[in-house]
């Protein structure tokens, strides 16, 4: 048997056991294999999730100064003055509140990295029109939100190098449940 | 027919004009003789309601429930009032359903940014990251491979969070507990995609990313992936509702809802979790020390008594069936005990569709109301022994501002007079 043919019954082999074992089986029969090849290019323009490496942030760059314009024009209308809040989310405050019976959580008080702010406000930001906003814009009302909680300086330029290394200072507040603990 | 002419009908004039029209229409066909046989039978006195005296309403292309109905709908939360009127979430009305699955048009909705208007033509699933071969999946090629069929249970880790509010809301069962809904959901498992890509070892975690205007998004675990994990592109035998995630959904059968992505347009195969909005700042699950539990996937062991419950009234003393659903996370529901004393004593109910993992189960328990004041409440337990706990029990593990996973023991107080609370227990 060439070793080519054996692979495949070793892998035709494995995905039965995997189907197996699993708690929903698959349909009986062949898959059809249906998924047609996608382009560098296509796959680049839908990935704009950013996990905390910081892996993915486009090229860019935003100031303090800079973000507090773009949140003037397009966020204070419903995050208001200064990130204060109301009608939406307020996106600052609550810093030391998380252990009292009434805790406020904020980008500032509860967020555990500065890429999610960045992920977040591209994707869904503003609620009217997302995915309008530049990639400076993004960085730069980045730069004013993590600026109100005072975890940045007002001379602080947010871009690919200097996000993923803004430490939150809800940084190590969460506990991972997965795996599942031990009953 | 001009004998009929005069005739004391009981039907309004439209009704008779109508009549009219269909009984010439029927004499047309069968013969004036019968049509006299029906005027005689009329006017000899016999029971017959007015819809049986007119001809009924012609077909239609999509059945509506009946006019008389109307009352049962969903309860609506927008906490973002008509700033943002499709954020925030639509509960099943449970307290007027029966059995197990859930009418689509009745499933609990949670929904971050409204309910998109997608053209399944233009929609494409992509599937990239750590594997062999990036695909892209038309919502036409997806619809084209083996299909299997499964009922589930969705549930909103936030369903139950009305129950902590300061004082007990006095409003329907729906409206506390019903962010959560159980259909029959058929679609391709999500290994055979991942199989067919070439998932490659190193790979742990899964983005998930809705087409949404949120884009939703979340990190699914590739045991799930792997296991159980449905690429659902029907409910309840048609085509997923848009409030559903038209025209595909994922289905992560037992766990918190909100990983469930609607309207899936990215799967992202990565070594670590994303951490997104939706897994950090929301869906976490604070602690009373301050630091919060991350990544609890799986729905707790739960029930609770939809009939009778909050704002009903019992008319009479006397027997009465406690009725209500239970699910779990983890698989199939064991037991449930009924209490009619605040949790003094508790006797085991009959349960429906026990048979299947994370599906809703029916519970039914007989009761004779004597007319005393009485508090009923549910206690589930799975198949991996997990026993729905006590209010107090749940509440001392959280902090007071967690909002999520609430899966405490919910208690309706009836009273001398019959009428039906919700009370803290």
């Amino acid at each position: 048997m060439f070793t080519s043919e054996r692979n495949a019954i070793v892998i035709a082999i494995g995905a039965a056991a995997l189907a197996a074992c699993a708690s929903l089986p698959s349909a009986p029969g062949k898959p059809p294999a249906l998924g047609t090849a996608v382009s560098a290019e296509e796959i680049a323009r839908f990935d704009i999730s950013i996990p905390p490496s910081g892996a993915g942030l486009p090229a860019g760059s935003g100031t303090v100064k800079q973000g507090a314009q773009v949140y003037a024009a397009k966020c204070l209308a419903c995050h208001g003055e200064k990130g204060a809040g109301k009608p939406a989310d307020a996106l600052v405050g609550g810093i030391g509140s998380l252990a009292t019976p009434k805790p406020v959580r904020t980008v500032g008080s509860y967020w555990p990295y500065a890429t999610t702010l960045f992920d977040y406000t591209r994707r869904a930001m503003p609620i009217t029109n997302p995915l309008s906003l530049t990639d400076d814009e993004v960085y730069a009302v980045s730069a004013y939100v993590l600026f109100l909680n005072g975890i940045i300086g007002e001379d602080a330029v947010m871009n690919a190098q200097t996000l993923p290394r803004v430490k939150m200072p809800n940084r190590d507040g969460f506990i991972s449940d997965w795996p599942p603990r031990k009953l | 027919m001009k004998s009929r002419k005069g005739d004391a009908s009981p039907m309004p004039q439209a009704s008779r004009g109508r009549r009219d029209f269909l009984t010439q229409g029927a004499a047309l066909v069968t013969g004036a003789a019968s049509v006299g046989i029906a005027a005689g039978a009329s006017a000899q006195g016999l029971a017959g309601q007015p819809w049986e005296r007119v001809y009924g309403a012609g077909f239609t292309g999509y059945g509506q429930p009946s006019r008389f109905e109307q009352p049962v709908m969903r309860h609506i939360g927008r906490p973002y009032g008509d700033l943002a009127p499709g954020t925030g979430a639509s509960l099943a009305p449970i307290e007027t359903l029966e059995g197990i699955i859930t009418p689509s048009g009745l499933h609990n909705i949670r929904s971050h940014s409204g309910t998109p208007d997608i053209d399944p033509k233009e929609h494409q699933l992509l599937l990239h990251g750590l594997v062999a071969r990036p695909l892209k999946f038309s919502v036409e090629a997806l619809s084209s491979y083996p299909m299997t069929t499964r009922i589930y249970f969705l549930e909103c880790s936030g369903n139950s969070n009305r129950a902590l509010a300061p004082q007990p809301a006095q409003v329907p069962a729906g409206a506390i507990h019903g962010n959560m809904a159980c259909s029959e959901w058929t679609g391709v498992p999500l290994r055979v995609l991942l199989q067919e890509a070439g998932l490659r070892p190193e790979a742990k975690w899964l983005l998930a990313e809705g087409a949404d205007s949120a884009h939703m998004s979340r990190s699914i675990p590739v045991e799930k992936a792997l296991d159980d994990a449905l690429i659902a592109l029907y409910q309840n035998g048609e085509r997923l509702r848009p409030e559903q995630g038209y025209p595909v959904r994922l289905l992560l059968p037992g766990w918190e809802g909100n990983m469930s992505v609607k309207w899936l347009r990215r799967l992202k195969a990565t070594e670590e979790p994303t951490h997104t909005k939706d897994e950090t700042s929301k869906y976490t699950d604070l602690q009373p020390g301050g630091r919060a539990l991350q990544f609890t996937f799986e729905m707790g062991v739960k029930s609770v008594i939809t009939k009778p419950s909050s704002t009903m009234k019992l008319p009479r003393s006397g027997t009465y069936e406690i009725t209500g659903l239970a699910w779990s996370g983890a698989g199939r529901i064991r037991r449930v005990e009924v209490s009619t004393n605040g949790g003094a004593t508790w006797n085991d109910a009959a349960l429906t569709g026990e048979e299947r993992p994370k599906a809703l189960v029916r519970f039914r328990f007989p009761w004779e109301w004597s007319g005393k004041e009485a508090v009923l409440q549910s206690r589930a337990t799975d198949e991996k022994g997990q026993v729905q706990p006590a209010r107090k029990a749940w509440l001392a593990q959280y902090s007071p501002g967690n909002i999520y996973h609430n899966n405490s023991i919910a208690s309706w107080s009836v009273g001398a007079d019959g009428s039906v609370k919700n009370v803290y227990v």
